[in-house]
């Protein structure tokens, strides 16, 4: 689909076997990531998205278990790191230096017994053959380039002496100053404050463009996709529902789930205050989903005995535009 | 301010400021401004909208006017039945006898709910504890609650862990209506859903508003789910009420920095409106240790020497708006457009 990949996620499959029942969190996403640019991944809570970012890393945990490729070509070979050891020095080496992950909880990134700024610090040494003192540096400047006040003083907080929002910057810059070719940046944002998340947004674009960095963006703020994304896959039920570029996605969303999403959200600046439109129900649990569309059941277009019948196949519907959705076939 | 006689609530100079206590002995060496002399009315029927960042005061404001917290000075006006009782200063007697025309609903009613209730429990236990309603009786206003707020009454006996974020959200709804509340107190009712269900949540609470002639406190940092739902909307920073107006004028027109500056910062689902390359620097400053003069100073754009020196009054633009900026009336500020 694009020339210059620099990730490529083929048929991949991540299930947790439960006692319940499997648990298909992920059921056959196919993506590609070009070089150099921000691929926005959204959809509602559950659908996928974190499970997603932390197979690429093999860093989901148990009883999770993770089938299909994923190819990285940031290296001289491509390497498949859905095949790779999940402890082995193999990955440990791609974490990091290669591929960064900003999570969703900020807490889970750093260890409450070091300084945050020996932790970036030693990131920055194990990945670079740097100097302690100049590792530092670094570390104070990239804390202040992700907006935290006096950053000489806060290098040496330990993360329980800092607020969440804070927290959350101090694991951007971590991520950012390793200058990785892939960011995964899972929800950067969602905990702070609108003004420090346009602050933290611009930063982000700006690395991306100075280092050439291709960046992964999990969201479910649509606003926050539309001023970052490339490139945009929708995931529903451990689906990609719809992929295409941002302004394809914007302009003409044609899965129904993705019409249904954009109509959700209050537009500012629209008079009136009318009815939303909203999507009836909620997303379903997979476990052991049945072969359907998994969208079917909140669906206005559903039609029975088609939508239910197979998981429709993902349809090329304009150059780089592809849906899964049989009202497209 | 305005409308004075026939708002259900008027709230006037309310402040709280909870001491900041060092030392072994416990000595209060400072105080935290968390609401610093906040007036506002709204009338029956409507919605406020209250706005700002993390920390400005909105939950400890919320929680002064139910009096789930003592305020420290002020009035709360509220007017029910043709009587009008000042909340601050009534007997904790009287206060039982007011407060179910007040309610709150919280961001996530499942913290603030017993894990060890069902649904009947949970719902009911106001129109028990209030001797509104017990046994059979009881059962069925909750069923016409659950039914009124989109629940399946064949939960009536499960217990809340076992719903999602959006069901809870009904439950703490269908409990905050159930003694038929005048003013109900929405503490971020959507911020911890999805927008599908946000969706929802929203359009639920302007069915019930339209249906009982309801009056909403909304407080939400989201500013276009505030836009969609308030009638006026106020603004708030580090403790103090900045800006306060008619929905779409405050959109559309702000007429503080602040508020323009917030109103910028909103990533938009729009690719003909991208972000704009400079927004706000800095953080929203402490309580504690406010700034000087305008508190918004150090990270105002227009500022100038008196902004330092001197704390701008909340003065009326006409039209019902107000504006707590020394430059109100020469600024020509940007709102978020068509
Ligand atoms: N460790 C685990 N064990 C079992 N199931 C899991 C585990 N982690 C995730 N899941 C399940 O996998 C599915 C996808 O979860 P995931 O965290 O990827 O969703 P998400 O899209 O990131 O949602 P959110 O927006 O809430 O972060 C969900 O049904 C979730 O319950
Ligand atoms: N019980 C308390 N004791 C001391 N300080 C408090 C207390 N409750 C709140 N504060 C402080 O008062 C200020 C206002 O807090 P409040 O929770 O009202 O803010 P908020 O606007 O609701 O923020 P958020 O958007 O994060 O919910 C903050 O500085 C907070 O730390
Ligand atoms: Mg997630
Ligand atoms: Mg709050």
């Amino acid at each position: 689909m694009m020339n210059d990949v620099l990730l490529e996620i083929k048929n991949l499959r991540t299930y947790f076997k439960l006692h319940e029942g499997i648990l298909k969190a992920i059921d056959g996403v196919s993506l590609a990531i070009g070089r150099n640019r921000v691929l926005g991944i959204v959809g509602e809570s559950g659908c996928g998205k974190s499970v997603t970012a932390r197979s690429i890393l093999k860093l989901v945990p148990a009883p999770g278990k993770i089938e299909g490729e994923i190819w990285f070509h940031g290296g001289e070979k491509p390497v498949n790191l859905a095949a790779l050891p999940p402890t082995g020095n193999a990955i440990r080496d791609i974490r990091g230096r290669e591929i960064a992950m900003i999570f969703q909880e900020p807490m889970a990134a750093f260890s409450p017994v070091h300084t945050i700024g020996d932790q970036i610090s030693e990131a920055i040494q194990t990945h670079q053959s740097l100097p302690k003192p100049e590792a530092r540096g670094r570390t104070i400047e990239m804390l202040k380039q992700v907006g935290i006040p006096i950053p000489e003083r806060r290098v040496d907080n330990y993360p329980h002496q800092m607020s969440g929002g804070m927290l959350q910057r101090a694991m951007i810059a971590m991520a950012l100053s390793l200058r990785p070719k892939l960011l995964i940046a899972d929800e950067p944002t969602t905990a702070l404050d609108v003004t420090i998340q346009a602050q933290i947004l611009r930063l982000m674009k700006r690395l991306q463009a100075e280092l050439g960095m291709s960046i992964i963006f999990i969201t479910h703020d649509l606003g926050v996709i539309a001023n970052m994304a490339d490139d945009v896959a929708v995931m529903y039920l451990g689906r990609v529902v719809e992929y295409g570029t941002v302004r394809q996605i914007f302009e003409n969303p044609q899965h129904p789930y993705t019409q249904a999403l954009m109509q959700s959200i209050p537009k500012l600046g629209s008079k009136g205050r009318g009815r939303l439109a909203s999507i009836e129900g909620t997303v379903p649990v997979p476990l052991d989903p049945p072969r359907r569309c998994g969208f079917a059941d909140r669906c206005v277009h559903f039609i029975p005995g088609r939508c239910d019948a197979d998981v429709p196949p993902l349809i090329d519907t304009e150059a780089g535009h592809q849906v899964r959705c049989i009202l497209y076939e | 301010m305005q409308n004075g006689s026939k708002a259900l609530i008027e709230v006037r100079g309310l402040k709280k400021y909870f001491p900041i206590q060092e030392g072994l002995l416990r000595r209060v060496v400072g105080h935290v401004r968390a609401v610093d002399d906040v007036s506002f009315d709204i009338p029956a029927g409507k919605t406020l909208g209250l706005v700002g960042e993390s920390g400005c005061g909105k939950t400890t404001l919320g929680r002064c006017i139910v009096r789930a917290m003592e305020p420290t000075a002020g009035e709360v006006i509220l007017r029910v039945n043709d009587q009008e009782f000042d909340l601050t200063k009534l007997s904790a007697k009287e206060l039982r006898a007011v407060r179910p025309h007040i309610q709150m609903v919280f961001q996530d009613p499942y913290l603030s709910l017993s894990p060890r209730k069902t649904v009947l429990n949970i719902v009911g236990e106001p129109l028990y504890i209030n001797k509104v309603a017990e046994g059979r009786a009881l059962e069925q206003r909750v069923r016409d609650l659950m039914d009124l707020v989109g629940l399946d009454v064949k939960y009536l006996n499960r217990y809340p862990h076992a719903f999602s974020g959006g069901q809870r959200q009904r439950i703490g709804i269908a409990r905050a209506i159930s003694l038929n509340p005048e003013l109900i107190i929405c503490d971020e009712p959507v911020s911890a859903l999805d927008v599908s269900v946000q969706a929802q949540i929203l359009n639920l609470l302007q069915d019930l508003q339209r249906e009982f002639n309801l009056t909403y406190l909304f407080i939400a940092h989201d500013l276009s789910v505030v836009e969609h739902i308030s009638d006026r909307v106020a603004v708030m920073y580090v403790g103090k009420l900045i800006e306060i107006g008619d929905t779409e004028e405050l959109f559309q027109k702000p007429r503080h920095p602040y508020t323009e500056a917030l109103l910028s910062a909103i990533p938009r689902p729009d690719l003909s409106r991208p972000m704009k390359e400079v927004t706000l620097e800095g953080e929203v400053p402490s309580p504690a240790n406010p700034p000087s003069g305008c508190y918004f100073h150090p990270r105002c754009p227009y500022a100038k020497d008196i902004c330092k020196h001197e704390a701008p009054p909340l003065v009326d633009m006409g039209n019902n708006h107000f504006s707590a900026c020394h430059f109100a009336k020469e600024l020509d500020l940007q709102g978020v457009g068509e």
